[in-house]
């Protein structure tokens, strides 16, 4: 399969590119965080994003899904990411709808997400850091389970139908085995969910679990096999978190380069200054490269190979670096105005970093590599 | 033929031709083939491998039969690619004349230049070097001053280049000389000739390396008969521009390295050992070679998504400053990383241990790839002002 979209995709990205851009600007961003909105992203949006098929495009044709792959999704987080979009896409449509595939709770939880009714949030991380260390417990109790522990940084856990929770069912922390991952409906008792605003205006969650009971019905797979539909969770969700932060590179990069052009100093456009001009080439250079990287991850995701580990924490580190220069070369070009609220530059830089820390940043990733390739 | 029945005959032919000692992988200079008119330091199995592939015209799978190529098609030539990387085949035969003058030629030859030179570089017979920089004109190529008088029959060159690699060892040379002195651009003309013609000499500048790669090539009064002029009078620098293209992905592939084993981990592990863990037991180290590694893998698809590109036309013309660029800054990282891990034992200059300093070399040679085949500054302004248009200064 050749390394570039075919025309298929290249449609889906111009109408992906046209809703986004049209409905959902910055502007959109912007608007929510200064009314203080409370859910974190707008519920019609939603829906729209199910009329066009969105929601259900990781979903098989035979549950209404569009069945589309990695590369397809990818395209879609591009643009949400391009424009600062809050939208509860990657952990619905891409991280969620990954766990839940193939398995007997994909029949209860795919209509409401095709149809755009159900949110779902993950709630994965127990730390301030990513880890794969799972420590909430699972204990048996009555015909399902008792679970009680805490998790953070779950993105609209506050407002989410569905929570993915990853639990222990056996073993310890640190064990491989003995995770089992459960689809956790938002009205469980015992379950207080703390809605944080982040650095970037979106809102996370902090939950406490204090002996929330599920049914037997709500395991995701098999008992202490989860870290199977987990591993689907995180490699769809870090190739998801790429192509965003892909999104959120690219259009700091593009805003740069045009403020280049236009802005005078010393009676001449800025982006003719050599300096300029060469440090706006290497950052082409280096979100180009991190392009290349995540479609390669994307398709050998789509292709089930078993590279497609190694290429996935590749995307996931290299999007990482590079982002992270686009948005910092950004504020710097853009000078003092840069730094203002008015302008929108500094809100690239914000998104940026959250989504480089979610589902592990580029030292985790780069950490996983070493650790794959025996050093 | 099917795809199947291609990769069956080429696994089988490849077995019974490659020799053994061709699969061996490449550790000195010595080992790689380059061909030419004297082949009296090529060992037997390197010849056998050269002529063998290049009767086939496997050495150039996918130049047209007629010019002594393999004729095959994008899909076929990637299978041969494969097969040979399956047995580890080195490949059979270095060369200017495949890397840069052959798709030039292809492009602005005309049949009888084809015929004549195209099926010598595929069978190793001649060796080319290329003769562009001089003193004075570096990254600033298209001042370059050597002069072809049009002599009538002929053009009467004077001059000098500079950063000639192998030029005393070539055979022939393609190179770029002033044709119009009013014109900068638009005065340069692009031509082959013979190294032995009275008038060309060669002098090889040691680096700091310790080996010489490169030489100063001196021109005084050679005649160069016309019918060598490629393509268009005055109009040398877009052969120029065109080759240089093939030039810049051919430096930019050693951003990549090569094999199933990493001799950068590999080294690493071997010097500095694991500790409880199974972790590199130099924490800072291992980070930094697990950064490079995330590089090196991200460039690699970038690499895979070039070819693509390039095969369905949509690369951008620019894109090998890019590729370029950002290759041979890897390939210098890959190499400080490699000394680093090497330590007291990369720095042996003339042991028989260290294959006569072969890490050091390796290493101090890498220096130049940002300078050589236009420096990354230059290769920055082509992305500055081709790809992503900012106004010129």
């Amino acid at each position: 399969m050749p390394l570039y979209l075919n025309e298929d995709q290249q449609m889906l990205r111009d109408a992906a590119r046209e809703f986004v851009g049209e409905q959902m600007p910055v502007a959109h961003m912007r608007a929510l965080r200064d009314t203080n909105d409370t859910t974190g992203f707008s519920r019609d949006h939603w829906k729209q994003f199910a009329e066009m098929g969105f929601t259900g495009i990781l979903i098989g044709e035979d549950h209404g899904g569009l069945g589309l792959g990695h590369v397809e999704a990818g395209v879609v987080l591009e643009e949400i990411g391009r424009n600062l979009a809050p939208s509860p896409f990657l952990s619905t449509a891409v991280a969620a709808v990954a766990a839940l595939k193939g398995t007997g709770a994909a029949e209860r939880w795919f209509p409401g997400i095709v149809s755009g009714d159900t949110v779902a949030a993950l709630a994965i991380d127990e730390s301030a850091k990513h880890r794969a260390s799972v420590a909430l417990k699972a204990e048996r109790s009555g015909n399902g389970f008792k679970l009680t522990g805490a998790k953070q940084f779950v993105t609209h856990g506050h407002v989410a139908d569905l929570l993915i929770v990853a639990a222990r069912t056996s073993g310890s922390a640190n064990d491989t085995d003995g995770v089992t991952l459960f689809a956790v409906p938002k009205d469980a008792a015992k379950l207080t969910a703390t809605p944080e605003r982040l650095a970037d205006a979106n809102l996370a969650a902090r939950i406490e679990f204090d002996g929330v009971e599920v049914d037997a019905d709500a395991v995701i797979g098999e008992v202490d096999a989860g870290r199977s539909p987990l591993d689907r969770l995180l490699r769809a969700g870090r190739t998801g978190a790429s192509a965003e932060l892909l999104g959120v590179g690219g259009g700091a990069m593009d805003m740069t380069v045009d403020y280049l052009k236009q802005r005078k100093q010393f009676g001449v456009p800025i982006g003719s200054f050599q300096a300029l001009q060469h440090r706006a080439a290497h950052l082409y250079a280096e979100m180009e490269v991190a392009r290349a990287a995540v479609l390669k991850a994307q398709q050998l995701l789509d292709a089930g190979d078993p590279k497609a580990d190694a290429a996935v924490s590749v995307a996931k580190a290299m999007t990482g670096m590079a982002t992270t220069l686009a948005v910092q070369e950004g504020v710097q070009m853009h000078g003092g105005i840069g730094m203002t609220d008015e302008y929108d530059i500094g809100f690239y830089m914000k998104r940026a970093r959250v989504l480089a820390e979610l589902f592990g940043d580029a030292n985790f990733h780069a950490d996983a590599l070493a650790t794959a390739a025996g050093y | 033929m099917t795809e199947d029945t291609f990769r069956t005959e080429t696994r089988a032919w490849l077995e019974a031709n490659c020799p053994p000692e061709m699969r061996e992988p490449v550790r000195t200079d010595a080992d790689v083939c380059w061909g030419g008119r004297d082949q009296s330091k090529l060992t037997q199995p390197q010849k056998d491998w050269m002529n063998r592939m290049g009767e086939r015209g496997w050495t150039v799978p996918d130049w047209p039969k007629e010019y002594g190529g393999g004729g095959l098609n994008p899909a076929e030539t990637k299978t041969l690619r494969e097969e040979m990387a399956r047995i580890r085949a080195r490949n059979p035969l270095n060369s200017f004349g495949i890397s840069m003058l052959g798709p030039a030629l292809l492009k602005y030859g005309t049949e009888e230049q084809k015929k004549d030179h195209l099926p010598k570089i595929a069978r190793g017979e001649i060796r080319w070097c290329q003769g562009y920089s001089e003193p004075n004109a570096g990254s600033d190529l298209a001042s370059l001053a050597t002069s072809a008088e049009d002599k009538g029959d002929h053009f009467l060159v004077n001059g000098q280049k500079v950063w000639t690699s192998y030029a005393d060892y070539a055979d022939w040379i393609f190179c770029l000389v002033r044709t119009d002195k009013t014109n900068k651009h638009n005065g340069i003309s692009f031509v082959l000739f013979d190294m032995a013609t009275p008038g060309v000499s060669t002098k090889p500048i040691l680096l700091i390396s310790g080996y010489s790669p490169f030489c100063e090539t001196f021109f005084d009064d050679v005649k160069v008969p016309k019918e060598n002029l490629v393509g268009t009078l005055n109009k040398g620098w877009d052969v120029a521009k065109y080759l240089l293209g093939h030039e810049r992905e051919m430096i930019s592939g050693m951003g990549l390295g090569g094999g199933s084993k990493n001799p950068l981990i590999e080294g690493a592990l071997a010097t500095i050992g694991v500790d409880h863990d199974g972790k590199l037991a130099d924490p800072l180290l291992r980070a930094q070679i697990a950064q490079f590694e995330v590089r090196s893998k991200a460039f690699a698809a970038m690499s895979e998504r070039f070819i693509d590109e390039l095969k369905a036309g949509k690369a951008h013309p620019a894109d090998p400053s890019m590729m370029k660029y950002y290759g041979t800054e890897l390939n210098k990282s890959r190499h400080e990383l490699m000394m680093a891990a090497g330590g007291s034992d990369a720095l042996e200059w003339d042991s028989d241990r260290s294959d006569g300093g072969a890490a050091p070399r390796a290493w101090l040679r890498t220096k130049a790839n940002s300078i050589e085949g236009g420096t990354s500054e230059v290769q920055l302004n082509i992305v500055a002002k081709r790809i992503l248009e900012l106004p010129g200064a």
